[in-house]
C-alpha cells in the first residue's frame, strides 16, 4: 500500500469516507438480509393468496420462537443440531463441494452414540460419553469423508452421492434399530436400549436446554479459525477459487477434500450424538427429524461463513419452533415451514447474481459524490 | 383363478414385474433429465418435480374423475418448475445445482402443502394392458399388466434418440449443450434453449409423478417417492446421455427396487431394509463404476457442470 492510498483527501465529507470504506464490507450482510426479508415478503404473498394472515404468522413465529424463556429453550434445542448440520454443508462448500446428506451422517452418529452407550454402560459418566461423542463423529466423519474421497479419487459428483448416502444411511439405521440392537421392551417404536441416567446430557445452568447449542457455538468458532485464520484455511479457500491453480502451487487438494467432510461429517454425528443422549435418550425414528435439510438452508443463508450459521440457525430454530403453533392457530398444514424454507432458499440463491453488481457496495459510488 | 404355487419362482417373476412397474417413473425423470442435460444444465430439483406432479396429478384426477387430466396437470406443473429452474439459472453467479436443490426442497413442500387434503379420497386409476392373457399362472399374468405410461415412456426413449440423432432440434440442443459459444456464433440463444429443455425435462418428470400416485403404488402421500427422481439423475450418468440407454437402466433400477418386495412376498423378511437400500448401493456403484477422475465422461455433454 503507497502512502497515497493512506492520505485523507480532503475537502470529503468524513460521512462519505466512512461509507466507501463500510459498503463494500456491507454488501455480504445486507444483501442475505434483503433477500431474507423480499422472501419474507414472497411468503406473505403466499399466505395472502390463500386468505391466511402474513402478519398472524410472524407474529406467531415471534410468539413461540422469540418471545419468552420458554419459547427460547424451544428454539435453543432446535440450534444445536441446525448449526452443526449447516457445518457439514458449510466446509465442504469451502472447497467448492455441494455436500447435501448430512442427516445420513446425524442419523449413524446418533445410532453409533447409542450402541457405544449401551456398550459402556459400566463405565462413570463423563468418560463414557466423551467416547460416545467420539464414536459418533467418528463414524459421521467417515459418512462424509467417504463422500469427499470418492469425489477427488473417482470423480463421482458428491452432491448426488451424498443425497444417495443419506437414503443408504436411513436404511442402515432401520435395520439396525429394529433388528440387532432394537430393545426388545420398545414396541410400538423400535428402539435402541435407553440409555443410562448418567450418560444422559443434561440441562445448562439457568435455561432448560441443552448443551448442544454450546458445542455447536463452539464448533462454529473452531471452524471459523481453521479457514479464515490457519494457513490449512487458506489453502482450501484456494482450492475452493480454483482447483487447478491449488494443485498447480503444490497443495495436497485430495487431502484437504477428504479433510474438510470427514470433519463436517464429525460435526453432524455430533449433532446425532446430541440428539441421541440429551433429547431422546436412544436411537429410534426420531432421529430422523430432517435437521440435515435444514441445515442446508442454514449454511447458504450463511453464506457459508461459519460465525453467520449459528445467528441464521437460531432464527430458522425459531421458524421450525413456531411450526406446532402455526398449525393449530392458522389452521394450516405441517408443511407450512417447508414451503417458507424453500421460498427463502429459492430467493437466497436468486440473490447470488447481485453480488458485484450493486454500485452502492463499491467504494467508487461513495467516494465521488 | 387359484393362486399356483410357483415357490421361489416367484422371485424373478416379481423382479420381473416390479422392474416393469417400478421402473416407468424412473424412465419419465432420467429422460426429462437427459433432455435437460443434454443442453447443458442439470436440474438437481426433479425429485421435488416428481413429488409434485404425483400430488398434482392425484388432486386433479380426484377432482376431474381422469387420470388423464391427472397426468396432463401433472406434466403442466412439471414444466412450471422447470421453466423457474430455467429462467433463475438463466443469471450470472447462480449455481445451477444449488437451485436445484432449492427447487426439490420448494416442489416437496409446496406438494406436502397443498397434497394434504388428497390423502383420504381415493382418485381413479390409470388402465393397464394385460399382455399375461396367454397365461393360466396369475402370478405371470400380475407380472405382465403393463401400465400404457410405461409403453409411451418406450417410445419415447426411441423418438428422443432419434431426435438429437437427426433432427433440427437434437441438433440445436447437442450445440446448446457442448458449446455455448459456437451455440451464439450460430444464432442461437443458449439460454431460451436450456430454459425450453429445463422445461419440458420438468414436464416428463411431472408424469412420472403422476404415475406413482395414479398407478403404482397409486395414491397419494407424503412418503410417495423415496429418492427415484434423485436416482434417476444418477441414472442419466449411467446411461451416457443416451435416451435408449436410459430405457435399459430404468429397468434395471426397477428391479432392484422391486427386489425387497419379491423377498418380502416368498417370507424372507431379514434384512428387509437392506434390500430396501439395494437401488441407493446399486446406484451408487454405478456411478463411481462410470465416473473417472481425470478424463472427461464418454458422451457428456461439455457444458454441463456436473462434469466440469
Amino acid at each position: 500500500m503507497s502512502a497515497l492510498d493512506q492520505m485523507p483527501a480532503p475537502g470529503r465529507p468524513a460521512m462519505a469516507r466512512a461509507l466507501a470504506g463500510l459498503m463494500p464490507r456491507a454488501e455480504a450482510v445486507l444483501i442475505p438480509a434483503g433477500a431474507l426479508l423480499a422472501g419474507f415478503a414472497i411468503f406473505s404473498l403466499f399466505l395472502g393468496a390463500l386468505g391466511k394472515s402474513p402478519a398472524e404468522f410472524f407474529g406467531l413465529v415471534w410468539k413461540a420462537g422469540f418471545s419468552s424463556a420458554f419459547s427460547w429453550q424451544n428454539t435453543l434445542s432446535r440450534v444445536g443440531p441446525l448449526a452443526l448440520a449447516a457445518l457439514c454443508v458449510a466446509l465442504p462448500a469451502r472447497l467448492g463441494l455441494v455436500v447435501i446428506g448430512g442427516e445420513g451422517a446425524i442419523v449413524l452418529g446418533g445410532l453409533a452414540a447409542a450402541v457405544t452407550g449401551t456398550v459402556l454402560a459400566g463405565l462413570p459418566g463423563y468418560p463414557a460419553m466423551l467416547l460416545m461423542a467420539v464414536a459418533a463423529m467418528i463414524l459421521g466423519g467417515l459418512w462424509i469423508g467417504a463422500i469427499g474421497a470418492l469425489r477427488i479419487r473417482r470423480g463421482v459428483n458428491e452432491t448426488i452421492a451424498s443425497l444417495l448416502m443419506a437414503y443408504i444411511a436411513i436404511a442402515l439405521f432401520n435395520h439396525f434399530v429394529e433388528g440387532p440392537f432394537r430393545d426388545p421392551a420398545s414396541l410400538n417404536k423400535p428402539s435402541t436400549a435407553p440409555l443410562a441416567e448418567t450418560l444422559r446430557v443434561g440441562d445448562m445452568p439457568f435455561i432448560a436446554t441443552h448443551w448442544g447449542v454450546v458445542a455447536a457455538a463452539l464448533a462454529c468458532l473452531l471452524c471459523w479459525v481453521l479457514i479464515d485464520r490457519t494457513t490449512l484455511g487458506f489453502a482450501a479457500r484456494i482450492a475452493g477459487d480454483n482447483v487447478r491453480a491449488a494443485q498447480v502451487q503444490g497443495l495436497p487438494v485430495a487431502r484437504l477434500v477428504i479433510g474438510f467432510t470427514a470433519l463436517g461429517g464429525a460435526f453432524a454425528g455430533l449433532a446425532g450424538f446430541y440428539e441421541v443422549a440429551a433429547v431422546h435418550g436412544s436411537a429410534n425414528a426420531s432421529l430422523i427429524a430432517g435437521y440435515g435439510y435444514t441445515g442446508i438452508l442454514v449454511a447458504f443463508l450463511a453464506r457459508h461463513n461459519p460465525l453467520a450459521i449459528l445467528p441464521v440457525a437460531i432464527l430458522l430454530g425459531g421458524f421450525e419452533a413456531s411450526s406446532g403453533l402455526v398449525q393449530r392457530r392458522m389452521d394450516l398444514p405441517d408443511a407450512t415451514i417447508l414451503v417458507f424454507e424453500g421460498i427463502v432458499f429459492v430467493i437466497i440463491l436468486l440473490s447470488e447474481a447481485l453480488y458485484g453488481r450493486l454500485r452502492i457496495f463499491t467504494p467508487g459510488y461513495w467516494e465521488h459524490r | 383363478m387359484e393362486p399356483v404355487e410357483i415357490g421361489l419362482w416367484g422371485v424373478p417373476l416379481a423382479v420381473l414385474g416390479g422392474a416393469i412397474r417400478v421402473s416407468t417413473p424412473f424412465l419419465f425423470v432420467s429422460l426429462g433429465e437427459c433432455l435437460t442435460e443434454r443442453s447443458g444444465r442439470i436440474n438437481l430439483g426433479l425429485e421435488g418435480t416428481l413429488v409434485f406432479g404425483a400430488m398434482t396429478g392425484y388432486a386433479l384426477a380426484y377432482e376431474s374423475g381422469s387420470p388423464y387430466v391427472g397426468v396432463l396437470a401433472a406434466a403442466l406443473a412439471g414444466a412450471c418448475f422447470g421453466l423457474l429452474h430455467g429462467w433463475i439459472c438463466k443469471f450470472r453467479g447462480v449455481n445451477d445445482i444449488a437451485i436445484g436443490i432449492a427447487l426439490m426442497l420448494l416442489g416437496m413442500g409446496l406438494a406436502f402443502f397443498f397434497g394434504k387434503p388428497y390423502i383420504q379420497p381415493v382418485a381413479p386409476d390409470l388402465p393397464a394392458i394385460n399382455f399375461g392373457w396367454w397365461s393360466d399362472i396369475p402370478q405371470v399374468r400380475a407380472a405382465l399388466q403393463v401400465n400404457v405410461l410405461f409403453l409411451l415412456g418406450g417410445l419415447l426413449a426411441v423418438a428422443m434418440a432419434w431426435m438429437f440423432r437427426s433432427t433440427r432440434v437434437g441438433l440445436t440442443l447437442r450445440v446448446v449443450g457442448d458449446s455455448t459459444d459456437a451455440a451464439r456464433a450460430m444464432g442461437l440463444d443458449p439460454d431460451r434453449v436450456r430454459l425450453l429443455a429445463t422445461a419440458a425435462g420438468g414436464a416428463l418428470a411431472g408424469i412420472g409423478g403422476a404415475y406413482l400416485s395414479l398407478y403404482y403404488p397409486g395414491s397419494w402421500n407424503e412418503g410417495i417417492s423415496s429418492g427415484q427422481g434423485l436416482m434417476a439423475i444418477a441414472l442419466v450418468i449411467f446411461a451416457r446421455w443416451n435416451p435408449i440407454n436410459c430405457f435399459w437402466a430404468a429397468l434395471l433400477f426397477g428391479g432392484a427396487g422391486a427386489l425387497g418386495p419379491a423377498l418380502q412376498s416368498v417370507g424372507v423378511s431379514e434384512g428387509y431394509y437392506l434390500f430396501f437400500a439395494a437401488p441407493y448401493v446399486l446406484t451408487l456403484g454405478l456411478l463411481i463404476l462410470t465416473s473417472s477422475p481425470d478424463r472427461a465422461m464418454q458422451g457428456a455433454p461439455l457444458e454441463l457442470s456436473l462434469t466440469k
